[in-house]
């Protein structure tokens, strides 16, 4: 009896293992592949450099690294505010009501929702209205998804708050706006911050709402009004070029536009592990 | 001195569960009034209404009239209320993201207070008060939560006193408390009697009989009995209350 235990637990223990090994391939794959193709085209010009004309050596996506930057920040700047302030309505003034239950759901749908379709969205309501493409319009497809995102990893930083910090908050004469602005939020502060992050990482690295919106410009963008670059579309635009030379710009970028990703990611994730005692 | 805080009927529902079937009570100044009961018979609630926490609760609903020093409760503002009726919950409850020396100022600060000395003054003095400042001066900037459970509910005393509220409800202070920690509060609230109004809720009989001046016992919702301690628990005038305090129900 026990034997067979053991062998059958030694059976299982193999094929999870074996799962985990085969789940872990790919993304290892894909990683190791952008970092030795990526790593070689990589050089202090890309980094330095607008976009040159086929045939010409030394051009990089100064341009596309700081559009991917700029647009981020605008989608930051629409995004976590209207996040955070629409998740503190939901789950301190509103949790029941036919309202929050629709902005929930709604929610849940807009997370689920293709990035394209945001895309196609702005390119129908901004681009098409405004006359041009522009880095404005591209940070706003960002924004709007980044703002599901935000909305429910900050609720359920708030939840997490427990119910007797808010009593004890009211029980000694603060207000419901103080608690919350005072006492509430700097206890889920830091959840709410890594959710905010993991956001800013989710849309750094989107192409489809930027194809139809911020468009891509091979030189420096002169306003917000303008179309601008961006790593994720730059990348997709020399990756499928016929050049070998700009097939390696593309390689270099996917290295850089990850790199940013995971910078971001475990940033958000470990800033605040060493205070959180 | 009189009643400071009268109580008229007071009825409390949850949904349509009705919690407290009018109550009636006075409650004397300067006196430690314990409240008694099994679970359920809606001692928390009563002691919630006074500071209008109850309400705060979504499908709640409060009939009936509460005077304090002479106004209804009903007529003040719920948190300008609160100022003068103080709380202590049955768990512990510092502020998280907060220090020692913020979580007892707290609600002064929050309220607007700014003056550094004075609210160092009040921070010290209400640590005195709720015997704790030996203990944690050398740390004040040491989060709440790094205390000991017992600790931590002398904090939550402490906060509630820096207010300087006039009424000190406690819901069950001491239930999460270890019987040395219980010793210390109850020490405590026989020192806090000085200055304040204090109502306590309580499952323990005994802590009932070793601290307060006079008992409540409540059943079902409604006041089967108040009055002195002594009385209530060796002359009980009510079948209900000798067969609670006797043990044999509850």
């Amino acid at each position: 009896m026990k034997s067979l235990r053991k062998s059958v637990n030694w059976i299982m223990l193999s094929i999870f293992i074996f799962a985990t090994i085969i789940a872990l391939i790919p993304l290892f794959g894909v990683l190791g592949y952008v970092v030795e193709h990526g790593f070689r085209a990589l050089s202090l010009d890309f980094f330095l450099n607008l976009p040159k004309a086929m045939g010409l050596s030394g051009g990089g996506m100064a341009n596309a690294i700081v559009g991917t930057l700029i647009m981020v920040l605008i989608a930051s700047l629409i995004g976590i505010p209207i996040g955070i302030l629409a998740a503190i309505y939901l789950t301190e003034y509103d949790r029941h009501s036919w309202l929050s239950v629709g902005v929930r759901f709604a929610t849940d749908v807009l997370t689920g929702i293709p990035s394209i379709i945001v895309g196609i969205v702005i390119y129908t309501a901004v681009v098409l209205k405004m006359g041009n493409f522009s880095a404005l319009a591209g940070g706003l497809a960002l924004a709007i998804i980044m703002i599901p995102l935000i909305i429910r990893s900050t609720e359920e930083m708030l939840k997490l708050v427990s119910h007797s910090i808010r009593e004890a908050g009211y029980a000694l004469g603060i207000s419901k706006g103080k608690t919350i602005l005072r006492i509430i939020l700097p206890t889920a502060a830091k959840g709410i911050i890594t959710g905010a992050m993991l956001a800013v990482a989710r849309v750094a690295g989107e192409t489809a709402p930027l194809l139809f919106t911020a468009l891509g410009n091979q030189y420096w963008a002169r306003s917000l009004n303008e179309p601008m670059a961006s790593l994720p579309v730059q990348i997709f635009q020399y990756a499928t070029s016929p050049y070998k030379e700009w097939h390696q710009q593309a390689w270099a970028g996917s290295l850089v536009l990850i790199s940013l990703v995971i910078i971001l990611n475990l940033s958000a994730r470990f800033a605040f592990r060493s205070r959180s005692n | 001195m009189g009643q400071s805080l009268s109580v008229r009927d007071l009825e409390a529902w949850y949904g349509s569960n009705k919690t407290l079937k009018g109550i009636t009570m006075e409650i004397e100044l300067n006196h430690v009034t314990a409240i008694i009961g099994p679970s359920g018979c809606g001692k928390s609630t009563f002691v919630r209404c006074i500071n209008r926490m109850h309400e705060t609760m979504p499908g709640t609903k409060v009939k009936g009239e509460i005077i304090l020093e002479g106004v209804s409760i009903y007529d003040r503002d719920p948190v300008a209320l609160r100022k003068m009726v103080g709380m202590v919950f049955q768990k512990p409850n510092p502020f998280p993201s907060m220090s020692i020396y913020d979580n007892v100022i707290a609600g002064v600060k929050l309220n607007g207070m700014t003056n550094k000395q004075k609210l160092q003054a009040i921070a010290e003095k209400s640590l005195r008060m709720a015997a704790l400042w030996d203990e944690v001066k050398d740390r004040l900037n040491y989060s709440g939560m790094s205390l000991s459970g017992g600790q931590q509910q002398r904090l939550c005393i402490a906060r509630a006193l820096a207010v300087e509220p006039s009424v000190l409800l406690m819901d069950e202070p001491a239930s999460a408390l270890d019987p040395i920690a219980t010793m210390h509060i109850e020490e405590l609230v026989r020192q806090l009697k000085v200055n304040y109004t204090i109502l306590i809720v309580t499952h323990n009989m005994q802590q009932a009989a070793r601290i307060a001046d006079s008992t409540a016992f409540f059943l079902n919702g409604e006041l089967v009995e108040h009055g002195p301690t002594s009385d209530i628990f060796t002359n009980p005038h009510d079948k209900r209350t000798e067969d609670y305090i006797s043990g044999r129900f509850g």
